[in-house]
């Protein structure tokens, strides 16, 4: 490998910085997918062939839309100057304002919503949206947590502490037949487990307490079935979803009309990303189970993923758990929820993290896996 | 690179801090399956380096059961969504899908194309705020190019890209791109675009779409990723007089009332002046209060709580208006209507109509035209079907606060919604007020229908006779009529006889003449029950929604529904005008019971079989319900 080549890629990337004013670390970051990367070739560092081809080929296109984006702006700045005020939304400001006008849409019409609250990321930015979108008034509406039972025990004191400090109304359900008839993942399997503990548990609830709207945490960029999800949308008197019944959503208008016995999930997160839900967590300084951040904690593995041992109901098989650094990407039953090795004790090294792993959330919900239209079958069936 | 070893530095933070800053643009792509569209959709989500390993594994696997590129990595599976239209090949709804640069972050919604998806693309388009149209340069500016244009016109995008792609396939020559860019001036011209920006391309190669590329070295302007990034498209909103829908009344306890909606247009600061519609009732604001503390101003887009200076009466409905340009209160109006329902519109019939905050009942009194929406032409007719286009006048049961739509896209546009149903049937944009409504008052006259009903010693009503053709509801209605006049009450009955030969004669018997024929009816024995006369109605009516319709022009309990149950076949068998003779043959069209529906009534306060009862009966029986629900007092 030809040192030379290094050599002259760093030139490029320092002339570039020059005239883009991006720093030095941000194009190596674009560059290598690594903030560090271009200090470390100048001082000597070496890299693989395919990595600088892969490099010179990203700091073309760098070199070409710094170019165009420069006569862009040159060319349309005299006219749109007065229409750049200080107060200019970002990105997160309108998804923040997008979903506060579905939660008051919803509280304004439905006759008694309520909140799934499933105590993970999304339902922390969802709970705190809705302290924002009625304030100085509580939510209009209660909290439902389905308990499968097999929640991770700092979720469910997370929970508690959460309701408690904000004084809100917490339901807890649980599908006491399922308790009763002692199903659980370890001897029913994920299938049956999800079903009978959460799909059908959830149902019980709305039946039992009426509800005609919930609040669901879904975001449309968690699986390409969810793309075409509506914020609005229906399920007949049984909870099913009708993929070719559901109602087109035009401007910010949405059409909550039902009849008796009928519901509506409402997805007021529908277009926020992951990046966007942990960005809003930073920015906002939003309370997240401590299970996000990387700890010591005992785990066993299976099938290639590391499950904790949350509880002693989890069968060792003769395996000692191993103390390891491990977090969660997503939560929920702790035997079905696979950890991932890290070191990330902070928000933005979580975030850092999820930047530079490039594996999609859901990687680590062990019951999305068996085929890619997995979750619509679920969702049919009444699976949230 | 292992995860583990990687620390949190400035970086991070730096990249944090930077991406916190970012504006956000809501796209439409316009195209067909051919023109490339969601090869262009995948290469952007792709390029951007949002795709996700296991996603892009799972790619690998599609693209060897359905793929269409040969070895390439098929973009467009990245895009389509539901399993049966991944099967056929099209995308047959509205799927959004998300990427970020380090300016932007877009949300794109992807819809089809093709003429049976127009409400689809309107979706879309209600949102977003440019519009890019695939142009395949092989085949120029097509029918759907001016489709497609139309409809981002029609919906309110003022800024439109649009992409000529498969450059590759014309050896990128400039004099076809120019081409084609001055064909598509030359149309768009009368569609009120303030920007069009042509850009040569070649998505599946990836050209000019996330950087400009060596292929075209004679086009000088930027790849549609940095137009994306860059391109200036939401001024205006807040030069606009404020509007703010009220949502929602904020009242946590006596001392706090706050009221709580999105900001439609303007910008409201504490101590500016405002006045809500309809109250017409004026304040001053005296607070913008959020969880994070009051606010100096709040602008377009955010959803805020104001609070007033002054106790006065508002409610989820009415709008919060700039003091000195208030928006204008209508309940007549002239609106382009795009249709979006299987079921044909009906002029007559009546719809619920939700505003950015509200809803009223509405009817269609009058289709003006439609709109071709492949020529733009101006057509007649008197129904809109499924994705047509159409100009109609609306009547309102209360008056509405509004803008027209090219003026302010969230005050102008409302939704129709099927009382039956409940399903979104229309998307509606309002052009002008068809009168001064504020200027018209119900003359509050002296005699009023107490006085007249008192006067005849009797509680004005409408029966209403249903069932089909012979079941023997004029034979009823007539006894009923005796029995009521012998009882010195004031009684006129409305039937096909005296009303068809006069007042409608104008109309046949398609489905929409059959609607206005009931509306007309209905209107007349609303009138006629103001008189405070006992009003009978003696039609087939076949269809709910009319019925409905003309029991809501009623006041509660003046509307007495009388379904006449007879059977089909015992009708048939009676046939005394021997119609459903000639029906069988075919001589008659439409005829109900036979290639006509006829749908029940669900809660019909009497209903007589006279198969089983005699007509004298059945009028001893309707008399009777009149007498002990005290319509003959008074």
């Amino acid at each position: 490998m030809s040192e030379s080549q290094i050599l002259e890629l760093v030139r490029r990337a320092e002339r570039l910085s020059d005239q883009s004013g991006l720093s030095i670390s941000t194009i190596s970051r674009k560059l290598l997918n690594d903030g560090k990367g271009l200090a470390r070739l100048k001082s000597g560092g070496q890299c693989t062939l395919k990595t600088l081809e892969t490099a010179r080929t990203r700091l073309t296109e760098l070199e070409a839309s710094n170019t165009a984006t420069h006569d862009l702006t040159t060319r349309s700045t005299k006219k749109d100057d007065a229409l750049i005020s200080a107060t200019a939304m970002t990105h997160l400001d309108r998804l923040e304002a997008e979903a506060i006008h579905i939660m008051r849409e919803v509280a304004a019409e439905a006759e008694n919503p309520v909140m799934l609250y499933s105590v993970g990321k999304d339902s922390a930015v969802m709970l705190h949206l809705a302290l924002k979108a009625f304030y100085p008034s509580k939510p209009p509406f209660p909290l439902l947590h389905v308990d499968t039972t097999w929640k991770f025990n700092e979720m469910i004191r997370f929970r508690d502490e959460t309701a408690a400090r904000l004084g809100l109304d917490l339901i807890v359900h649980v599908n006491r037949e399922g308790v009763d008839q002692g199903v659980g993942p370890f001897s029913h399997g994920s299938q049956v487990h999800t079903d009978i503990m959460k799909t059908q548990a959830l149902k019980q609830a709305l039946d039992k307490y009426k509800f005609d709207a919930a609040f669901g945490g879904a975001r449309r960029d968690e699986e390409k079935s969810r793309a075409k999800e509506r914020i609005f949308s229906f399920r007949s008197a049984g909870h099913r979803w009708d993929p070719k019944n559901q109602r087109p959503e035009l401007w910010n208008i949405y059409n909550t009309q039902i009849a008796n016995g009928e519901s509506i999930r409402v997805f007021p997160l529908s277009n926020w990303t992951e990046l966007d839900i942990w960005q809003y967590i930073y920015r906002e300084n939003i309370p997240i189970v401590p299970l996000y951040f990387a700890a010591k904690r005992p785990v066993v593995e299976r099938d290639g993923t590391l499950i904790m041992v949350d509880d002693d109901r989890m069968p060792l098989n003769g395996d000692a758990p191993r103390e390891e650094m491990v977090r969660f990407r997503t939560l929920g039953c702790y035997p079905l929820t696979g950890a991932i090795e890290s070191s990330a004790t902070t928000l933005p090294e979580i975030i850092q993290e999820m930047l530079l792993a490039r594996t999609s959330e859901r990687q680590g919900r062990i019951i999305d896996h068996d085929q890619s239209a997995s979750m619509e079958k679920k969702k049919q069936e009444g699976y949230f | 690179m292992s995860v583990s070893t990687l620390t949190a530095s400035d970086d991070v933070v730096e990249y944090l801090a930077a991406h916190e800053k970012k504006s956000m643009l809501r796209f439409i792509t316009c195209g067909s399956v051919d023109d490339g569209k969601s090869t262009l959709i995948g290469r952007l989500l792709y390029d951007s380096k949002l795709l996700y390993d296991d996603q892009l594994s799972a790619l690998e696997s599609d693209t060897k059961k359905h793929g269409t590129q040969g070895d390439k990595i098929d973009f467009a599976l990245l895009v389509d969504g539901l399993a049966a239209e991944r099967e056929q090949g099209i995308t047959i709804d509205v799927a959004y899908r998300f990427f970020s640069t380090d300016k932007r972050k877009f949300i794109v919604a992807d819809t089809p194309g093709h003429e049976q998806y127009t409400r689809n693309m309107a979706t879309g388009a209600s949102t977003a705020d440019l519009a890019v149209i695939l142009i395949d340069a092989r085949k120029g500016v097509l029918t759907q190019t001016r489709r497609h244009s139309y409809i981002a016109s029609l919906l309110g995008i003022r800024h439109i890209a649009v992409a000529v792609n498969k450059m590759d396939l014309v050896g990128y020559s400039e004099g076809t791109f120019e081409k084609i860019e001055t064909d598509y001036r030359e149309f768009a011209k009368d569609l009120g675009f303030e920007s069009i920006t042509c850009i040569p391309m070649s998505a599946l190669d990836g050209v000019n779409v996330t950087g400009k590329s060596r292929e075209t070295p004679w086009y000088n302007g930027c790849a549609l990723l940095q137009f994306l990034e860059t391109v200036k498209v939401r001024g205006g909103l807040s030069e606009k007089p404020l509007r703010l829908p009220v949502q929602w009344v904020n009242r946590p306890d006596l001392d706090f009332r706050g009221f709580s909606g999105t900001i439609a247009s303007g910008v409201v600061r504490p101590g500016d002046h405002i006045v809500v519609l309809p109250s017409a009732k004026r304040s001053k604001v005296k607070s913008i209060v959020t969880m994070d503390g009051t606010l100096a101003e709040a602008t377009p887009d955010m959803a805020v709580t104001l609070t007033l200076e002054d106790e006065i009466d508002i409610s989820r409905g009415d709008v919060i208006c700039a003091g000195k340009a208030p928006a204008e209160q209508t309940d007549q109006f002239a609106a382009h209507l795009l249709w979006m329902a299987e079921d044909a519109l009906f002029p007559g019939r009546q719809y619920l109509l939700k505003t950015a905050n509200r809803i009223v009942p509405a009817t269609i009194t009058e289709l003006k035209h439609k709109v071709n929406v492949n020529t733009l032409e101006h057509l007649s007719g008197k129904t809109l079907e499924l994705n047509e286009v159409g100009f109609c006048n609306f009547n309102l049961a209360q008056p509405i606060a509004f803008d027209s739509y090219k003026d302010n896209r969230r005050t102008g546009s409302f939704i129709l919604i099927d009382k039956r149903t409940n399903a979104t049937i229309g998307a509606g944009m309002i052009d002008f007020s068809l009168r001064r409504a504020k200027n018209v008052h119900w003359q509050d006259l002296d005699v009023n229908k107490a006085a007249r009903a008192s006067a005849k010693h009797q509680r004005p009503c409408v029966l209403w006779f249903t069932g089909l053709s012979g079941s023997g509801k004029s034979t009823v209605a007539n006894l009923v009529e005796k029995r009521l006049h012998d009882l010195g009450r004031h009684t006129y009955t409305l039937d096909g006889d005296n009303v068809r030969h006069g007042l409608n004669k104008d109309l046949g018997f398609s489905d929409a003449d059959r609607v206005e024929n009931i509306r007309r009816v209905g209107e007349t024995g609303r009138l006629m029950a103001d008189a405070g006369l006992i009003v009978l109605v003696s039609f087939i009516s076949p269809f709910q929604s009319e019925r409905r319709m003309a029991r809501e022009l009623m006041e509660d309990g003046e509307f007495i529904e009388v379904y006449i149950s007879t059977p089909l076949e015992v009708c048939e068998q009676r046939d005394i005008k021997g119609l459903y003779a000639k029906a069988r043959r075919g001589e008659i069209k439409n005829f109900t019971g036979i290639d006509s529906a006829y749908e029940a009534p669900e809660l019909a306060e009497i209903d007589i079989d006279t198969s089983e009862v005699q007509a004298a009966n059945a009028a001893d029986q309707i008399v009777m319900y009149l007498k002990d629900n005290g319509y003959l007092e008074g």
